[in-house]
Formats: structure tokens, sequence, C-alpha cells
């Protein structure tokens, strides 16, 4: 009904279809961000109130060391559980991938579905289950590494300072993996037959084929993968939380931006937590956030003008 | 070209494949077993012999008995089901009319709300929990399952935009002009042309709303962790918490809130990676 | 989705929200004469709904209680989430000292200072839960606990270990267990840090710093915690790694229960707490010793720690139930029935009572032998950032695992505690 359009009435129909969905976008989602980035200015008194500071916050975080000793392990600690995901979650998915999309292979939708499992589970349990599997206690892991000969270098490494994030980190890898994996295999599936078929022609190797042609056409999920991991990385929290408690010890050897956020906002034992304070973590968390995700648009620019029409 | 070799080698390749494959499968289920198991051995067993399944002799429920007695694993469960469903079904409905809209029509702001929602799919809603705390608390809100089914279909509204709306883009343009041309109001053209036609994408976002929201500890921890509110995470979190020195319920536990998921992921599993090849997510 | 199918989900998803909207009105309803119990006690639930609340229904029969416990980990965020809320229960259970004070300040909890039954407790029991200027008692003491030594006795029969005194007596006993048989000599771990602090560092140096004389001293800044008297309890607690059995850096409190009560280790860090637990979980006997003092040192401490304590909420809308609800439980039923059904929780009213368990009389004992005091930083020194309570779990725990060195424990707690507060500077 072109008549519709050329009269110009007022798009009711517009209204109706974002309306909605938009209300509570904005009000559970879009305000409280703005919010919690103007709370992170105020400071809160003893009888509640709250009074504007300016960036006295941000200064304490990150120039204050009682503040900014914490902040900065956290930081540190969570871009190490980053690069760890980085370095061996994301090859191995990437491997996996390029296997199940081998032509002609057998068993391939079970192998897809059992490795994907793990990325079903919620975090917390996959925490309790390695917990029990590591603990010197029950001995699981211990008995195994006898067994194969590497008894001595079992140890409780969730209890170490020098290993606790490291292990908790693999843990992670050992969930998330099949994320990764299904993404770029759907990448992989997704690139034209005759495309490989001209190369084989050509005398490419499998290995050639891979790097020359198969790998430059993955790189956008590629980067799509990393996002998605650093994104989930900076928000982390549940793991920590359950397998070593909000306050992330060893000597806050396992703490991450998440986990400092909890503690900061909701305090912990007889530490009180401050809503103030907790909203400049989140707002630097956020920033954080931002900067990788500006990087990420700017590698990857194509991406953004594609969704905006 | 000699055929012979890489027929070889095709089988080389495919035995270190099929290896390479089934090593990390058992590395990804081994954990879940082990839990599994254990979860029907007497205390003595698990303890002694970790590995080994249970006999008649070492087959225990005591675990599922305690955790039945001492938790409301069925009221955890419901929470779940409820605060999973709900989120679902609005975050498809809202997502779909916005994925619409926005790709559909040109109109002023259509960008600036793309943009919008676009952030939404990488800036994580947890960082707002200061002031989604504040706000629930003046909704009086605060512990109930309301609290969590509205973040939760904020959280779910970006990504679901995104992937329908890649779909919606795909539905051919003669489809909807001739509907327009016989005078089918707009709504109807989305409800009973568009709404079908991308039922399979919704399915891969039903999926993909479904996973954070189920597994989500953060936001029934803060905004319904008591009073018989606690999504099945959270209880199982908070039953381990005060159980874990009784290994039978901690791992009863474990297994109950294990074994509907794989049920559940069994069931949509297909549908969840016919989404996922199909380009759902780019 | 089609048409059909979007009906159906609407229905049922209108079913859905219909029941939720039901239940919580239902819930509301109920409310106007029950009254809700907030605690992080949740393993006292059952006694609480089995025994103490029926108790109290035979003589109020009109007013509902409910108990309703957080577990401990997430009790103050929760509380404080569900406070700010107005949704949290009409009674709160009361941590001691500053965090229930600043409750008070916020004006969530009452002023109990009118509440009959009040005289039942001495200034010593109500310390924990009064403004600085001793006018408002904000919560009703319920009970301390007492730190100490549980030991498995079937296991010293057998290697025919008789009670240390002493220091040199403790380490030879650890000594002898460890060269002897296969058991863990002393059972801790330090995977959740609080016990490293609380078990260990509150639990054995009272003897060092002298109890309540080190306590006060430390308030007023005449002592500082790089002082010897401090670094010589964190030297002790140095030498206990050896002791604690292989993998106790990743040890949780759960795991050393389970170990103790599996017959597997000797000696078990405690508070009195522990008694009902390893009442039920234990086969064997057990009994209990007070911290073994340095050489040479005739008097002996031991934490006595006013522990737990129940407030009125300000938001409550049944503060008459409430308040009658108090002033039965500062009453000798209470006391009686409290101090025998949680062994271990020792009641702080002035009654008296008799209390059955053996091992909970052992550690009662120790009243009349040693000087009390309680936990050195729970009063004041946590008020500022960073807090010395979660200060010293994290240098007792390092202690501990031998990352580090006792002096450099006392000066890093010392160095947090000068930064805020001003006695120390």
């Amino acid at each position: 009904m072109t008549t519709i359009r050329a009269k110009k009435a007022f798009p009711w129909h517009i209204i109706f279809f974002l309306g909605p969905g938009l209300l509570i976008y904005l009000t559970v989602s879009v305000y409280p961000l703005l919010d919690t980035l103007r709370l992170s200015l105020y400071n809160e008194e003893m009888n509640g109130d709250l009074t504007f500071t300016g960036l006295s916050n941000f200064s304490k975080l990150l120039f204050d060391v009682v503040w900014s000793d914490p902040f900065w392990n956290a930081t540190w600690n969570n871009l190490k559980f980053f690069v760890v995901h980085m370095l061996i979650q994301n090859p191995i998915g990437l491997l996996l991938a390029v296997l199940l999309s081998s032509p002609k292979l057998r068993l391939r939708n079970s192998y897809r579905t059992l490795i994907f499992l793990p990325t079903m589970l919620s975090v917390v349990i996959i925490g309790f289950v390695w917990q029990l599997l590591l603990s010197p206690l029950w001995g699981i892991t211990e008995n195994f590494m006898w067994d194969i000969g590497l008894g001595d270098y079992f140890d409780a490494w969730l209890g170490k300072e020098s290993s606790a994030l490291f292990t908790l980190s693999l843990i992670s890898v050992w969930q998330f993996v099949g994320l990764p994996m299904m993404l770029i295999y759907a990448a992989l599936l997704g690139i034209p037959d005759e495309l490989i078929d001209a190369s084989v022609v050509d005398g490419s190797s499998a290995w050639q084929t891979f790097w020359n042609l198969k790998l430059p056409l993955i790189m956008p999920t590629i980067g799509m993968v990393s996002i998605l991991t650093f994104v989930a990385n900076f928000n982390a929290f549940e793991l920590i939380y359950t397998v070593k408690g909000a306050l992330a010890g060893p000597n806050f050897a396992t703490d991450i931006m998440g986990t400092l956020f909890y503690r900061t906002f909701f305090g912990f034992q007889l530490q009180e937590g401050s809503l103030t304070m907790g909203a400049a973590v989140a707002t630097l968390m956020f920033l954080v956030i931002l900067v990788g995700v500006a990087l990420y648009l700017f590698l990857f620019q194509r991406r953004v003008q594609r969704f905006a029409l | 070209m000699n055929f012979a070799l890489p027929m070889k080698h095709n089988r080389g390749k495919a035995l270190v494949t099929h290896a390479v494959l089934l090593t990390y499968t058992l590395i990804a289920l081994f954990p879940i077993f082990v839990v599994i198991v254990n979860s029907f051995k007497s205390r003595k067993a698990i303890f002694n012999d970790p590995l080994a399944l249970p006999t008649t002799e070492t087959f225990s429920l005591v675990g599922f008995e305690e955790v039945l007695l001492r938790s409301e694993f069925d009221v955890f469960f419901s929470n779940s089901l409820i605060v999973s469903v709900s989120s679902i079904f609005f975050v498809l409905l809202f997502g779909a009319m916005m994925a619409w809209a926005l790709t559909e029509y040109s109109f002023k702001g259509n960008l600036l709300i793309g943009m919008l929602v676009a952030m939404g799919i990488m800036i994580p809603i947890r960082l707002g929990t200061v002031s989604i705390l504040e706000l629930m608390s003046s909704l009086h809100l605060v512990n109930t399952l309301w609290a969590l089914i509205f973040v939760y279909i904020a959280q779910g509204l970006p990504l679901a935009v995104y992937i329908l709306s890649e779909f919606i883009k795909q539905v051919p343009k003669e489809l909807k002009e001739a509907a327009r041309c016989d005078g089918v109001s707009e709504i109807k053209i989305f409800f009973t042309i568009i709404l079908p036609l991308i039922r399979p994408a919704m399915a891969t976002v039903a999926v993909f709303t479904m996973i954070p929201i189920w597994n989500d500890l953060w936001f029934p921890l803060i905004l319904a962790p008591s009073d018989g509110n606690q999504t099945i995470t959270l209880g199982v979190q908070q039953f381990v918490g005060q159980y874990v020195t009784d290994w039978n319920s901690v791992l009863a536990s474990l297994t109950l809130a294990i074994v509907p998921v794989l049920i559940l992921y069994m069931i949509f599993s297909r549908q969840l990676i016919r989404g996922l090849t199909s380009g759902a997510v780019k | 989705m089609s048409n059909s199918h979007m009906k159906k989900a609407t229905k049922t998803i209108a079913a859905l929200a219909a029941g939720v909207a039901l239940a919580s009105t239902s819930f509301a309803a109920i409310s106007a004469e029950k009254l809700v119990i907030e605690s992080w006690r949740n393993d006292d639930s059952k006694i609480w709904s089995d025994v103490i609340i029926p108790e109290f229904k035979k003589s109020h029969p009109e007013i509902e209680v409910v108990f309703a416990p957080t577990t401990p980990a997430d009790y103050v965020p929760v509380l404080n989430a569900k406070l700010k809320a107005g949704t949290a229960g009409d009674l709160i259970t009361c941590k001691p000292f500053d965090a229930s004070l600043s409750l008070y300040n916020k004006g969530h909890l009452d002023s109990l200072n009118d509440l009959a039954g009040m005289e039942n407790f001495s200034d010593v029991a109500k310390s924990a839960w009064i403004t600085d200027d001793g006018a408002n008692p904000f919560c009703l003491p319920m009970a301390s606990v007492i730190h100490g030594f549980i030991y498995n006795k079937e296991i010293f029969e057998e290697l025919k270990l008789s009670v240390p005194k002493t220091e040199s007596e403790f380490f030879k006993v650890l000594d002898t267990i460890k060269s002897e048989s296969r058991y863990t000599p002393l059972v801790m771990g330090t995977a959740d840090q609080w016990e490293a602090a609380t078990m260990g560092f509150q639990n054995v140096g009272p003897n060092y710093w002298k109890g309540e004389e080190g306590r006060k001293n430390l308030i007023s800044g005449k002592d500082k915690l790089s002082d010897p008297q401090y670094v010589k309890v964190w030297e002790h607690m140095a030498k206990w790694g050896p002791y604690m059995g292989r993998g106790y850096e990743a040890q949780k409190y759960s795991d050393s229960q389970n170990l103790f009560t599996l017959g597997r280790g000797a000696i078990y860090p405690a508070g009195s707490w522990d008694i009902s637990t390893f009442n039920t979980q234990a086969d064997f006997k057990f009994g209990a010793f007070y911290p073994p003092t340095p050489d040479g040192q005739d008097t002996c401490y031991i934490s006595d720690h006013t522990d737990i304590a129940l407030g009125l909420n300000s938001a409550s809308k049944n503060k008459k139930a409430a308040k009658t609800f108090l002033t039965w439980m500062a009453g000798k039923d209470f006391a009686s029935l409290y101090s025998n059904q949680l062994p271990g929780f020792f009641s702080l009213s002035n009654h008296k009572i008799e209390v059955k368990d053996p091992v909970a009389q052992e550690f009662l004992s120790w009243r009349g032998q040693c000087k009390q005091t309680i936990r050195n930083s729970y009063q004041i020194l946590s008020r500022g950032e960073p807090n010395l309570e979660n200060e010293l779990w994290n240098v007792s725990v390092q202690v501990l695992n031998g990352t580090m060195k006792a002096q450099a424990a006392g000066d890093q707690a010392e160095k947090s505690l000068a930064n805020w507060y001003k006695p120390h500077q």
C-alpha cells in the first residue's frame, strides 16, 4: 500500500514494534549503566546520603595504594586470565573446528555435540566439579597422575598462590573451548566448495589451503571470538566466586575485576560495601571493555557498517 | 596425479583426526562422568575408589534422599523454568519486533537505536548492577522472579535483535510487497508472514538466550537470593556451600543440576547447531 | 512461532505470571502476624524450626515465627540488599561490633534500651552491640564462642599421647603423630582463609598478647601489630605448615571437618561451634584442650568471643510481636534451650544454665582456669580501609603457607592499620 507512505501518516506501527522491547532495554539496561557512571562521581555518607565528589573515587582507585593495589592486582590477573584463554582456548577451538570440518568425517555430529556439552553447564557446577576432582582429599587427579608416573608433580594447585589463577583459567578454557570451536567450524563450512576445489586443483597442500585460503576467510570469525572472549573474561565472576570465594585467595592471587567489584559493592565479612565505590569499579570495567570493543571495531570495521545497514 | 597416495594419506589423516577428537571428547566428558557416577555411591566407596562404577554393594541413593529432604530442588527448578521461559518468550517476541522495525522501516533515529542495541551485545548488563539493584528496590521487585525476568529480557534483546535482523533481511521483498498490495496491515504482515519464516532463527536465539539465563549466578545472588526464589544455579551454589561436608549430598545436588541440562541439550542441540552452521551468528 | 503457537505460549506465560503474582500476594497477607528471622546460621535451621520456635509457640501461639537463613558467605551482602529494598525480615541476626553498629547508624536497627529482659545481660555481654557512648544497645546478645583444639581421643590413646599444656609439649605431640602414624597431625586448611585468622591467630594469640590487656593496648595505639608479642604468634603458626598434611593450601573448611570426622586427623584447631557438627559426624570419642601456653607462662588466655545477637529491623511492621519474641529470648528457657541444642554456643545471659554436652563443658570449664578476651580485630579496628579482619586473614594464610615471614606479616598488618587509624599513625 504505497498510499500510506505517500500520506506520511504517523508511523504507529513502528512505535508498536519498537516500543515494548526498547522500553525494557532502556529502563533495565541503558539507564542503569548511565546511572552507574553518574553514581561513581558521588560519595555515600554514613547516613546513606549521596554527595557529589567529582573524580575522587577514581583517584582513590587508581592512586591511593589501599585501593589501587587491589585494583591493579585484579586488572593484571584479569589480563592473565584473558591471555590464557587467547593462547590456549582459541587455538584448541580452531584445531578442533578444522578437524571437525574435514570432509567425510564420521561421527562428526557426536563429537561436536559432546565437546560442546560443558559449555552448556553452569560455571558454578563446573567450578564445584573441578574443585572435587583436584581436591587432595579425594585424590582423583593425584591417583591418576601416579598411575601415569607423574605423581610427584601433583600439588594443591588451586590453593597455591603461584598456580591458582592459571589452574582456574584452564578450568574455564576446558569449559568454553566448544564456543570458538562451533563458531569457527560454522565459518569453515561457509567457505564455498568451489574455492577449496580450485585451490586443490592448483596443487596446494591441505596446509597451504588452510593457511592461504581458509584462515584469511575465517579471520573475521576469529576476531569475533577474540572480542567475545575478552568481554566474557573481563566480566567473569562466577568461577572465582564458586571456587575461591569473594576474597579470591590466596593473597588475592585469583582476584579479578568481577570479584573486586562484588567485594567493593557489597562488602565482605567486616568490610563495609560501598555503593559509590562499587559504581566506580564498574565504570572502570566499562571503560576497559569499551576500549577492547573499540579496538575490535577499528580492526574489523566492516561489521558495524553491515549492521547499521 | 597418483590416486593411491592421497587415499593412504587420507586414511592416516582420518585416524589422527579421530584420535584427537576422541581424546578431547573424553577430556570434556570425564569430569561430568565422575561426578554423576559417584553420586550413586556410598560415602566410603566415593573415597576409596572414585573411578569405579557403583556395584550392588556400593550403590546408594543417600545423597539424593538428603538433597530432596533438605533443599527445595523442585522449587529451584520451577523458578529457573519460570524465569527462563518467560524471559525467552519476551526476548523472542520483542526482539523480533524490534529487528523487524529496524530492518524494514527507515525512520529518524533508526541508526541511533540500532547502534544503542548493538552496544548491548558487547557491554555486559552486569556493569549496571549497582543501579539495577537501586531500580529494583524502588520498584519493590527485589526478591521476586520479576526482577530477574526484566533483567534477562534486557540482557537477551541485543543479540536477539542482531541475529533476527540478519534473517529478516533475507526474507524476499516480493512476499512483503505482495501482501502490502493486498492491503494487509504491517502488523499482520509481521505476525503472519515474517514470524513463521524466521522460526529456525528463533530457535537458535532461544538457545542462546537460555544458556546464560539458566546458568547465571550473579543476578539471582543479588536480586533474588532467598525465600524460595532461588534459581537452580543459586540453589545449588547455596546448598553445596551449606553441606560441603557431606559429599553424597554435594555430588547428588550437582548431578541433579546437570541432568536436566543434559536432557534439554540432547533435545535442542540439533537446533543450536543448525542455527550456528546456517550462519545465524556470523 | 506461528499465531496459534504464540497464543498457547501467551496463555502459559499468563498462567505462570498469575501464579507468581498469587504466590507473592498470599505471602504478603500472612506476613501481618508473622516474624521472619534473618540469620547466617543455616546449620542451625533445623533446631530453630523443630525445637526453639515450637517452644516459643507454646506460650505465644498467636505469633508465627520463621527462621530464614542465608549461607554465611552471602549473609552480609544479601542482608544489605534486602534492607535497602525493604524486604528484610523483622529480626536480624547481628555480627558483633562495627558491622552491626553501622546498621544501627544507618537507621536499620531499633534501639533496644527499653526492651524488657535486657537487664539479664552484663555490660560485657552487651559491649559488642552498643553505641560507642554506651547509651543504646541495639541487639540482644545471644551467645559467645570459645576457641581451642579438639582432638581425636582414640588416636591419642593409640599413640599414648597426653594432652599438651605448653607450646613445646604441643609440638612434641605433633611430632610424635607425624613420625609414628599416618594420621594428619593438625587438621586445618588455608583455602577458605578465615580459619587461618580465626582458628589460628585468634586461637593461640591471646596467650602472647595477654588477652584483654593486649587488645586494649592495640586499640589505644600503645601496642603495634609489628611488636614482638604479635610476631611471636605468627612465628608459632609458621611452624604448623609441616603438620598440616599434603595439599592443605587447597583444603577448605569443610574438607578439614571431613578429614577430622573420618578419623584421618588427630588435632583440629576449633571453634566451639564445631562440636555439634562433630557430634553428628564423628563415630569416635573426641575431647578438647585450650591453646597451649608459651613455655614458662603460668596464666592462660582464651578467646571467648561475643559472636551472635539478634536485633529489631526498624522497618518491621510487627514490632510488638518482635519485642515479645526478643523478651522471651532474654529469659532462662531460651538460654538453656539454645546452649544445649547447639552445644558450643554459650549463652551470654546471667541465668545459671547447665550445659550437658561433655565437650562443651570442657570448653566452658576453661573460663574458670584462663583469662578471657574477644577477637582483637572486631572492635573499632575494622572500621576503615583496609579493615584489619580481612588483613589478618590474608597475612595469616600467607604465614601458614610459608609465603610470608612472621615479622613481615606483623609489618604488613600494622601498616594497613596505620593507613587509616589515627592512634597507630
